[in-house]
């Protein structure tokens, strides 16, 4: 079983009918994903796709048994589709969108804490390239072919530095079983630790790949988790060496504001936990195989 | 999205924050007789730039006589005060502001932020107020006291409470200090805000609590709700080219040294950053077309960059996923045709059809370096800068 989404998970597509939402939903019928259907408030009982769709999220899980969703709606109502998935019974939900304000992701955060922890969504995202099993399923918008099946689990918050490692990795042979983008926003719905732990579990997951960058402290909270918990090996890189401090590099959460969040101290840290850092973009395939041949 | 001090003393006093009375001026004809409609007999005039550490700059000068407050803005107004956050160029100081001078008993400092650790909002206190929140942290550590703010019911009374008697504040002034925090947490939740920082905040000899000095910034995420803080926005405390990218939708950083490079994904753009220094070079620019890297979105990065005098040689880093690398390097040849290159410029294409891409580009009547991985990419964009 793969981590997250399985080959056969049942996806709804929340903003169906829109142009990126048709796009990439078309995308991902292609790879071989599990498409039931849709959501798009006032037109339900309509076809798109050859797939249904719906007024409420609740009516398609109702109707279709779908248990992941990918959300293509605009950032003034990605919190409100987030947390309507969530009281659905969606189980993972990935936010593509880019631009959702900090204080609804906070707002979405605590809303979420009203359901158990079984009962509880995985939100993915936002700002972030979504989930890809290879071979399996893809719940984002990443060129599925670049990644080859594989034991080998990425975690990433950019998008393209996750695809550039997973060619990296290809052009070396070496394989993915999931690649996870958690997205560069400050506030996030599911942390590099969040996601790292998952994978120490995966039974078809050998070696985990983190690609993180400057600001905020998931990825030391990741290396620390790893020290105490994992027995798998972690390779990282975080991107952001030159990074002047105090300002936003594209990404809404890379931003130095405090000791410890800046590339430098990210990789001492990283370190001192026990993860093997690939000293430059440029190598992280090549490390990743280092890693893998000590095993 | 930062604002000056007296729009973000504005926003407080609307949230019940007292300010000391003041009034804001554009040349000094008119300080002379704001002074004076303001009262008292000391003044303080301060430049208006996005940046703390004004004082030091030069920024802030205390005045005894409304023809003092005159002369100082005339000293002040159109110049450029560089600070130890402006960088090198400094801001330019186009508005002063003038205030009754406050008799300090105490100053104390209070920020609001987002703690990223817990994702919520955060308030930070300390009694070293003056100081900036990292010299505290560094030099007076155990004078911080902090207190989590729970989203869904917002800043209890209590909480303020403790926080203003932890300041050691007496008893009959802990109500006015409560408010104060309050309507700080208020205004940060309400406005959409990442920051409010009120540094210092003074107990005045009269026994007022007062924000001496404020500042604020907002989440351009949620500008779309907020006209009113959106008006706000000064683009003369912005770099020039980054108004520039903001307004065609690029995520650019000006930056110290001279390889200028177009990348699309932030992390990307870091990471080819990062490559560039470790192959010698400096970059010139941090800039993201996004993942998409659309034809019109290259032509508008190579025109930022053009503009850019200190730019020695261009690197073009694009991975390219859905979008092809053949779409890409079409829209690069396009955008070239449009715009002439005086500089080096050395191309490394990514991804999907990179061969076909590759051959369009060695086809066109281009001339430019390939190159094909990261590393190589950096190191061929160094070496013809020494060239």
């Amino acid at each position: 079983m793969a981590v997250i989404i399985e080959k056969n998970t049942k996806i709804l597509i929340q903003g169906f009918t829109g142009k990126m939402g048709t796009f990439h939903a078309e995308e991902m019928i292609k790879y071989g994903s599990n498409v039931v259907g849709g959501v798009t408030p006032g037109k339900g009982g309509q076809k798109h796709l050859d797939r249904p769709v719906f007024n409420t999220v609740k009516d398609a899980v109702q109707q279709t048994g779908a248990t992941a969703s990918i959300l293509f709606v605009p950032p003034a109502f990605a919190a409100d589709s987030a947390m309507e998935a969530a009281d659905a019974g969606i189980k993972t939900c990935v936010a593509i969108v880019d631009g959702i304000p900090s204080h609804d992701m906070i707002r979405i955060k605590r809303y979420m804490r009203r359901y158990s922890r079984n009962e509880k969504m995985t939100l993915v995202g936002p700002n972030c390239a979504g989930i890809i099993s290879p071979g399996k399923s893809m719940l984002g918008i990443m060129p599925g072919h670049i990644y080859k099946e594989g034991r080998v689990g990425i975690i990433s918050r950019s998008g393209t530095l996750g695809y550039e490692a997973a060619e990296q990795m290809k052009n070396l042979g070496i394989g993915i079983s999931t690649s996870v983008g958690i997205g560069g926003d400050p506030i996030n719905g599911s942390s590099f630790r969040d996601i790292i732990e998952k994978f120490e579990t995966d039974d078809e997951t050998d070696a985990i790949l983190m690609i993180g960058e400057i600001g905020g402290p998931q990825e030391v909270a990741a290396g620390e988790f790893a020290r105490e918990n994992m027995k798998k090996p972690v390779i990282g890189y975080i991107a952001g060496l030159t990074a002047p401090k105090g300002r936003v590099m594209g990404h809404a959460g890379a931003i130095v504001s405090a000791y410890g969040e800046s590339a430098i101290e990210k990789v001492e840290i990283l370190k001192e936990c026990g993860v093997t850092i690939s000293k430059n973009p440029s190598v992280m395939g090549d490390t990743v195989k280092s890693v893998l041949e000590k095993m | 999205m930062d604002i000056h001090e007296y729009q973000a003393k504005e926003i407080l006093q609307s949230f019940g924050v007292t300010i000391p009375r003041g009034g804001i001026v554009y040349s000094p004809e008119t300080a002379e007789n704001k002074a004076r409609e303001i009262g008292g007999s000391k003044w303080v005039v301060k430049a208006q730039i996005h940046s703390g550490a004004r004082g030091k700059a030069g920024g802030v000068i205390v005045c005894n006589s409304p023809l003092e407050v005159a002369q100082a803005t005339d000293k002040l107004l159109g110049k450029k005060l560089v600070t130890n956050q402006t960088g090198p160029e400094g801001k330019i100081v186009n508005r002063i502001y003038i205030e009754e001078a406050t008799d300090i008993e105490k100053e104390l400092y209070l920020g609001l932020v987002f703690d990223r650790a817990s994702e919520s909002i955060m308030v930070v206190a300390s009694t070293e107020g003056g100081m900036s929140v990292e010299e505290i942290a560094k030099e007076k550590p155990e004078s911080i006291i902090r207190s989590k703010i729970e989203v869904a019911v917002g800043i209890q009374s209590f909480q303020a409470r403790e926080l203003a008697f932890g300041l050691g504040i007496e008893p009959e002034l802990i109500r006015r200090a409560s408010e104060t925090i309050i309507g700080c947490a208020k205004a940060f939740s309400e406005l959409d805000a990442t920051m409010v920082e009120v540094n210092p905040l003074v107990i005045s000899k009269q026994k007022q609590i007062l924000a001496l000095d404020c500042k604020m910034s907002f989440d351009n995420n949620a500008m779309f709700r907020r006209d009113k803080v959106s008006e706000l926005r000064d683009k003369t405390q912005e770099d020039e080219k980054e108004v520039y990218a903001s307004d065609r939708g690029l995520n650019y950083v000006s930056l110290e040294g001279n390889i200028g490079n177009i990348i699309n994904g932030a992390g990307l753009a870091m990471a080819s950053m990062d490559m560039i220094k470790l192959a010698g070079g400096e970059p010139a620019n941090f800039l993201d077309v996004g993942g998409g890297a659309t034809p019109e979105k290259i032509v508008k990065a190579f025109r930022l960059i053009t503009m850019d005098k200190k730019v020695k040689v261009i690197l073009v880093n694009i991975f390219a996923g859905i979008n092809r690398c053949d779409w890409v390097a079409e829209g690069i040849v396009q955008a070239l045709e449009k715009i002439k290159i005086e500089v080096p410029l050395v191309i490394r294409l990514a991804g999907t059809n990179v061969e076909k891409g590759n051959k369009i580009l060695r086809d066109s009547k281009l001339n430019y370096i390939e190159a094909n991985t990261l590393e190589d990419a950096a190191n061929k964009a160094v070496a013809a800068l020494n060239k």
